[in-house]
């Protein structure tokens, strides 16, 4: 399942999205600690399955916490996808 | 006392010829929503017995409510229960139930075995809130949409225009039908806003028909851009109490250019359908209760 956790604004709609179909088949989860800000946690599912979902309380500020990792030039690859083995993480800004 | 014209009708139901004693696995779902409560009881993975009626200031009492009336004299208890799951809205205040599951997978799940394993999309017209949900064959969601920000679009929006016009909420599909040429649709974001447009068009002389056609036709287009943004796959479903409404089903058709599969049961229970069906899943797993009751 593609879980898109974000936020929509006057400039459009922002979505980090995790593909828990592709996430469910890690077992290191490195991108819990990868995340400067700890955005992201292992849950089990509804389908009983261990996945990644930014943590409920944080989902509101994900504008700004995502923002350091992003700046407007010379951006680096973001630390959660590059820790990421399944490539399971996307950002759509 | 004044007539509630929003006041669906409530009712349980029961399989006359499944005898529960003869089953080995009995789970049940309870999908407590924001507006309607749902208990399913299924034997062996067949259904045997529903219930369906509105949420009350409780939710514990809402689902305990629900399930006893689903058992209504069938001689079934809650300790004959294998699992319980939990859904919806209110599914952490089940005390009864063994696990609590989002009603997002439980309207895919229920929706694969009410409408088959070809369906695709399901679209959730609920009470508060309506959800575009994409699953694969097995019922799995892989992907999904939810519009949770106001009563457009939903079936709250149409209990207020059923209040609103004098017209019982299951006449409302049939008359909003009932017009020579499709009129252009009131306001689609905001219930209070529409339903102050829908007052004015009344009193600029709109008929009935004329006015629940509008609205339907707003709640159609609000719900096909959810569709739009998730992209709708045949085939194609609809759950959820707008489901037995013909006028938005066939506004949602006609933007769609798709037909909606025609449910085997209640479009209402298949949040609590699709629980029992975990329920099951997860017994199989050996996950059930250990000490149940002896049937």
């Amino acid at each position: 399942m593609k879980a898109n956790y974000g936020y929509m604004d006057g400039s459009g709609e922002y979505y980090i999205t995790i593909d828990t179909d592709k996430c469910m088949e890690c077992s290191e989860h490195f991108c819990v600690k990868a995340c400067p800000a700890g955005l992201f946690r292992i849950i089990e599912d509804d389908y009983e399955d261990m996945v990644a979902e930014i943590i409920p309380n944080k989902r509101q500020a994900i504008k700004y916490d995502c923002a350091p990792c992003k700046p407007l030039e010379d951006r680096p690859e973001l630390p959660c996808m590059a820790a990421c083995t399944p490539q399971a993480i996307e950002h759509s800004w | 006392m004044a007539k509630e014209f929003w006041r669906w009708k409530e009712y349980n139901w029961q399989d006359e010829n499944l005898n529960w004693r003869d089953g080995k696995v009995i789970t049940g779902g309870v999908d407590v929503g924001s507006v309607s409560s749902q208990a399913v009881v299924m034997v062996d993975g067949e259904l045997f017995a529903f219930s369906n009626m509105r949420t009350g200031s409780d939710s514990p009492n809402s689902a305990l409510n629900a399930m006893n009336w689903a058992l209504e004299n069938t001689g079934m208890t809650l300790d004959h229960f294998d699992f319980i799951v939990g859904t919806g809205y209110g599914r952490v205040n089940v005390p009864f139930a063994d696990k609590a599951i989002t009603e997002i997978a439980c309207h895919a799940r229920g929706g694969n075995y009410m409408y088959g394993p070809t369906v695709r999309t399901i679209l959730d017209m609920g009470g508060q809130d309506c959800k575009a949900i994409l699953c694969d064959e097995r019922g799995k969601v892989t992907n999904f949409l939810m519009n949770d920000k106001c009563a457009a679009g939903t079936g709250r929006g149409m209990e207020v225009f059923a209040d609103l016009l004098g017209v019982s909420i299951e006449d409302v599909g049939d008359l909003s039908l009932d017009v020579d040429e499709e009129p252009p649709p009131v306001s689609s974001t905001c219930v209070v806003f529409a339903k102050s447009e829908a007052a004015g068009l009344l009193r600029e002389g709109w008929s009935q028909s004329r006015v629940l056609a509008a609205y339907c036709s707003a709640m159609a287009h609000r719900v096909f851009t959810l569709l739009e943004r998730v992209g709708v796959s045949p085939d194609f479903a609809i759950t959820g109490g707008i489901a037995k409404n013909i006028g938005v089903v066939s506004r949602i058709e006609r933007e769609l250019n798709l037909t909606a599969l025609k449910p085997k049961h209640d479009t209402q229970i298949a949040g609590a359908l699709g629980a029992a069906l975990f329920g099951k899943a997860l017994v199989e797993k050996g996950k059930g209760r250990k000490n149940k009751a002896v049937a």
